[in-house]
């Protein structure tokens, strides 16, 4: 199996992070590598898992409208609203 | 006389109740009048109370009076106002004791909307025909919206509606809003050029198209067959959400998914935030449950390893080794104490023997030894004593010397 370089988990997307912390930890519970390697798969997914748990502690509703004739692009738009 | 016939044919004479049940038999069989919608304006609306509705349909040149049963008239969403334009449907009979032929009504409806019912049922039909509404043709939807697209109108409650459903749960996306009436004469044009702007700009995971409830004629912009297209022509899958709970648009009937409310459009396509965090809980803890279970098992390996060497150590062969020899240095002393100790034994009786069969014990017995004196050595014949050979005779406790006769 080919070591692909890991993104720097601030880089990643929630999705991205996510799916990469389900494949970890699948991966040490298959338990068929040696210790420094499981060492490394456990700091990993510390890793993303701390950045899912930033990402959703954070996470604010994103919102932006097309601009009018449809001329390209989206502006970003406030959300001003009374709950 | 009274009549004058006519023709020569004699009339006969009628009851009241006879001309009356006739002119009922007249209408009861002509069926079209047995299930008919009629169209007027409404006056004289009265409802006593025994629930009944009562009102009068007239246009220009005529009036028809109407009657609706409670159970029917209680089904109605609002009763008939006067100088409203509605369509009543029902049948036509004779009310006997007042001699008023009626409309007995089921059901009505404003005016006009017959029509566009007309026209939806029949579009319906082509476009399902087509194989639009298919169900093979439907797409999943993305379990993981990162973008959303929204087509509504930018000053309805329905916009307000989802934002405020995708805040709570899934603040993690993006929505993209084209905004876009949602009614009357520009709003069929302007909902296609907000799917495809959408479809062409953004390249969402998923569009809610969605307004608020209304009559026929508010939605029809959603039964435009152009829509119905470009929903079907949608790269992204398509969530209708038009906020009425029984009857279908022929949008509903076009996109992906319809939902009964544009709050239930955003609940569809988005995931549940609590549930995630609570996913994501799980996965930590099994992360580091699985780690740990790793570690104890290694640790157990090594402690079974390092047991077994201590048992087969250098240091442990020696003390194996010293145990061994003491054991058998034990031994050894045991072994040769035994053995002095036979050989004592064994010696004390020889000496034994020895004594018993030794000149002294003959000496007791009273034996002499006679030998020559001054060591001439033991006298044993008589051939070596002559008269006067000195002699030593010795006897059990010493000897004396002697002269032969």
């Amino acid at each position: 199996m080919a070591k692909r370089a890991l993104k720097a988990p601030a880089d990643l997307t929630y999705e991205q992070a996510f799916r990469e912390l389900e494949a970890t930890v699948l991966h040490l519970e298959a338990g068929d590598q040696a210790l420094e390697e499981a060492l490394a798969l456990f700091e990993r997914g510390q890793l993303l898992a701390a950045r899912c748990s930033e990402l959703l502690e954070g996470a604010e509703l994103k919102l932006q409208q097309l601009t009018t004739a449809g001329s390209g692009g989206a502006r970003p738009v406030d959300l001003e609203e009374e709950d | 006389m009274a009549q004058i016939a006519l023709l020569g044919l004699a009339s006969p004479v009628l009851s009241v109740s006879d001309l009356t049940r006739r002119v009922r038999e007249l209408l009861d069989t002509d069926y079209r009048l047995q299930d008919v919608w009629v169209s007027g304006e409404v006056s004289n609306v009265s409802r006593p109370a025994s629930g009944h509705l009562y009102f009068t349909l007239k246009d220009a040149q005529a009036a028809l009076r109407c009657v609706m049963w409670r159970p029917d008239a209680a089904r109605l969403l609002a009763p008939p106002r006067d100088g409203e334009a509605v369509e009543v449907h029902g049948r036509v009979s004779v009310y006997e004791a007042s001699g008023q032929y009626q409309l007995y009504a089921d059901t009505l409806r404003p005016a006009g909307e017959g029509l566009l019912y007309q026209q939806f049922l029949r579009l319906k039909a082509r476009l399902e025909a087509e194989g639009l509404f298919a169900a093979e043709r439907k797409r999943p939807l993305p379990a993981w919206p990162a973008r959303i697209g929204l087509v509504t109108s930018p000053s309805g409650a329905a916009l307000r509606d989802v934002l405020h459903v995708l805040r709570r749960r899934f603040p993690l996306a993006e929505v993209t809003l084209a905004p876009t009436p949602v009614q009357g004469d520009e709003a069929p044009a302007g909902l296609i050029a907000a799917l495809q702007a959408l479809n062409r700009q953004v390249h969402p995971d998923v569009i809610l198209l969605v307004r608020g409830g209304g009559s026929i004629e508010d939605l029809a912009a959603f039964n435009d067959e152009g829509v119905a297209r470009a929903i079907a022509a949608s790269h992204a899958p398509v969530v209708c959400g038009v906020g009425h709970e029984t009857d279908f648009t022929i949008a509903d009937f076009a996109a992906d998914r319809r939902a009964p409310t544009p709050s239930a459009a955003a609940e569809i396509v988005s995931p549940d935030i609590t549930i995630l965090s609570e996913d994501l809980h799980l996965r930590q803890a099994r992360l580091a449950e699985t780690l740990g279970e790793r570690l104890r098992t290694l640790r157990w390996a090594l402690d079974e390893q390092r047991f077994r060497l201590r048992l087969s150590s250098p240091r442990a062969q020696v003390a194996g080794a010293r145990q061994r020899l003491d054991d058998l240095g034990v031994r050894v002393q045991a072994a040769i104490s035994t053995g002095v100790r036979l050989r004592r034994v064994a010696v004390g009786g020889l000496v034994q023997t020895l004594r018993a069969i030794g000149p002294a014990a003959v000496l007791e017995r009273g034996y002499a030894v006679v030998s020559l004196k001054d060591g001439g050595g033991v006298v044993r014949s008589r051939k070596h004593v002559q008269p006067g050979t000195a002699l030593e005779v010795r006897v059990a406790d010493g000897a004396f010397p002697a002269r032969a006769e």
